[in-house]
């Protein structure tokens, strides 16, 4: 993979109403790189996914996909090349695996045409991808949280895109699950070349799992770039209020937030 | 940039789709014969029992001896509105419901087929208008209806559950005009009021069949294209406008479809009580999640009204109209769906 698609936004300012969430906000997605997001509760990280996958209008500013404003791009062009999971999504009741990862071929299908052997290719391949291939023909609902996520991923797999954005894909999973959703994004990553952005709760996994990490405050980034240089004691303070000490992951060398509440704390 | 699957997991996923497909064809498939089956046996009770090649020589224009008459004129527009009318309840109730991701989102209980029953009612009794008339007045009242609950629903974002509740409230205003019109028209005979409260097939003519038949038409293709985005929608409307599908204009699109149909079946049969409430889950839970449920929907709800206008006319004694036995059926099921969604906090 070289030629990676780009995703970047320019000056976008968001809002709901007469709140505005995120400010004249700049952002280049690094292109073939895992991009995580954070920030606190209400820092306008999950409104800046959604604005990157163009499902709410910028109030000004413009989200460029491949340098061409996304608003105004055909919108089965940009779901071949942009795929997203939203947060907590909800199968219809008793669809089966396979049909559920089957929908990310929508963008793919013409009106009226039947499915390609390149479709079925595409569903195979997702559903291998995760692990679940062997669960292709029961029903979504009869699936534990970790398999379920994983059927949503191969859905957003079976898109094909060259970029995938994922709202806080690892809520809701227990810790074992989470680690296998973020190692099966990072194989994607390595494998497949795929562009990831995630909005993500967990700052020490954000910092594990990212290339890029950016951390936002009140609706603007405070701090963009690698999680070792960009991830300090002075960031957690600033972006969540909250004291702490940072130190090196003994696993994995990228930096691991110790947190200092009022409690068992020693020095 | 797509690694190719092993040959055994493509051909399980090739194997899997191609027999939840043929099963969803043979239970289309099956619908489809049980109607035609209902519509045959409607043509054939009745006073006097016709064989099915008499039936058959009438609906091929050959003059039958005494047939010709009661099939020709009176069981054949009455069997033909019944399977009309089932049919497009069928398809615009599941198309609201499908999108809506909720059961209770059918157009007969949001008030849509009470705007067209008020604006019917209104037309008959106060302005004296014609079957064709009376049709569009109705068509106009149920678009304006429903244009009113979804801009009363649409405060900050568009929601499901508050258009529900809304519509709830508009049914039962609409409901009591459709009352106190019916309460100052003394003339009219209590059949006719009936038509209005619960929807009958009593006194059909081909003048009002016509109507709804150009409607079936035109509007069922268009809702069953534009129903294919359908399968996207359910996910979400984040993840189906991620899926590239243009939401609003879809949503819209598919909302003016089902209202047009459900108008101008609501106007020549009044509103069949849950015809549209019913057909929708049947037939959801009959073909399953992978696919389109509307085609599915409309033959249930042609099945649905057939059968119960067969119940209502020979199976009790008195001649009931076809609303009263769909009412009978569907209360219970609206009681026990209201009882599910209260426990589930509103996703029933």
């Amino acid at each position: 993979m070289t030629d990676h698609h780009t995703l970047a936004a320019e000056a976008v300012s968001l809002g709901y109403g007469d709140r505005t969430v995120v400010d004249s906000l700049d952002l280049a997605v690094a292109p073939g790189a895992i991009t995580a997001i954070v920030g606190a509760n209400g820092s306008g990280k999950s409104t800046l996914l959604k604005a990157l996958a163009r499902l709410i209008p910028t109030r000004s500013g413009r989200v460029l996909l491949d340098g061409a404003d996304i608003h105004r791009m055909p919108p089965k062009q940009v779901a071949r090349t942009l795929g997203l999971l939203p947060q907590g999504p909800v199968a219809p009741e008793g669809i089966a695996v396979a049909d559920l990862v089957g929908r990310g071929r929508h963008p793919h299908q013409r009106l009226l045409a039947t499915w390609t052997s390149h479709d079925y290719e595409a569903v195979a391949s997702a559903l291998e991808a995760t692990g679940i291939a062997d669960l292709a023909d029961r029903a979504v609902d009869e699936l534990s949280g970790g398999q379920r996520q994983r059927a949503w991923i191969a859905m957003a797999l079976a898109q094909e895109t060259d970029i995938l954005l994922l709202d806080e894909p690892t809520t809701f999973l227990d810790v074992a699950h989470q680690i296998e959703v973020l190692d099966l994004l990072t194989d994607l990553n390595r494998s497949r070349g795929t562009t990831i952005v995630m909005v993500l709760h967990d700052l020490n996994l954000a910092s594990r799992y990212s290339d890029q990490l950016v951390a936002m405050r009140d609706g603007r980034i405070h701090a963009v770039g690698a999680p070792v240089e960009v991830v300090t004691a002075e960031l957690v303070r600033e972006v969540f209020g909250l004291e702490s000490r940072v130190i090196p992951d003994p696993l994995s060398d990228t930096p691991i937030v110790l947190p200092r509440g009022r409690h068992h704390v020693q020095a | 940039m797509n690694a190719t699957p092993a040959v055994a997991a493509l051909d399980a996923v090739v194997a899997g789709r191609m027999r939840r497909r043929r099963r969803r064809a043979l239970i289309t498939g099956s619908l489809a014969l049980a109607a035609l089956l209902v519509f045959a046996v409607t043509l054939m009770v009745g006073n006097t029992f016709y064989p099915l090649d008499e039936v058959v020589r009438v609906i091929l224009g050959q003059p039958v001896p005494g047939a010709s008459f009661t099939v020709g004129e009176l069981r054949l527009p009455r069997a033909s509105l019944g399977l009309l009318a089932g049919f497009a309840f069928g398809i615009a109730g599941s198309t609201f419901q499908t999108l809506l991701r909720n059961p209770l989102a059918s157009p007969d209980i949001i008030g849509i087929s009470t705007g067209a029953s008020a604006a019917a009612v209104v037309g008959i009794v106060v302005l004296g208008l014609g079957e064709t008339a009376v049709s569009f007045l109705a068509l106009a009242a149920a678009l304006a209806t429903a244009a009113a609950i979804y801009l009363l629903a649409l405060r900050r974002g568009f929601a499901g559950a508050r258009l529900i509740l809304i519509g709830i409230g508009v049914a039962a205003m609409l409901q009591s005009v459709v009352n106190y019109v019916l309460s100052k028209a003394a003339a009219w005979d209590l059949q006719t009021a009936m038509q209005w409260l619960t929807g009958s097939l009593n006194g059909a003519t081909w003048e009002r069949v016509a109507p709804l038949a150009i409607a079936t038409a035109v509007l069922v293709p268009l809702l069953l294209i534009e129903g294919r985005s359908l399968g996207a929608l359910r996910l979400g409307d984040d993840t189906a406008a991620a899926l590239g599908v243009r939401v609003r204009w879809t949503r819209v699109a598919l909302i003016l479809g089902a209202v047009a149909l459900l108008a101008f079946a609501t106007a020549a049969t009044g509103p069949i009580a849950f015809a549209a409430f019913m057909a929708g889950p049947i037939a959801a839970r009959l073909v399953g999640a992978g696919g389109s449920p509307l085609l599915a929907a409309g033959l249930v709800g042609a099945l649905l009204v057939l059968v119960a206008d067969l119940i209502g006319q020979f199976a009790l004694g008195t001649r009931y109209p076809v609303g009263v036995i769909t009412g009978v059926i569907g209360a219970p099921y609206l009681v026990l769906l209201l009882i599910r969604s209260n426990r589930s906090g509103g996703t029933p």
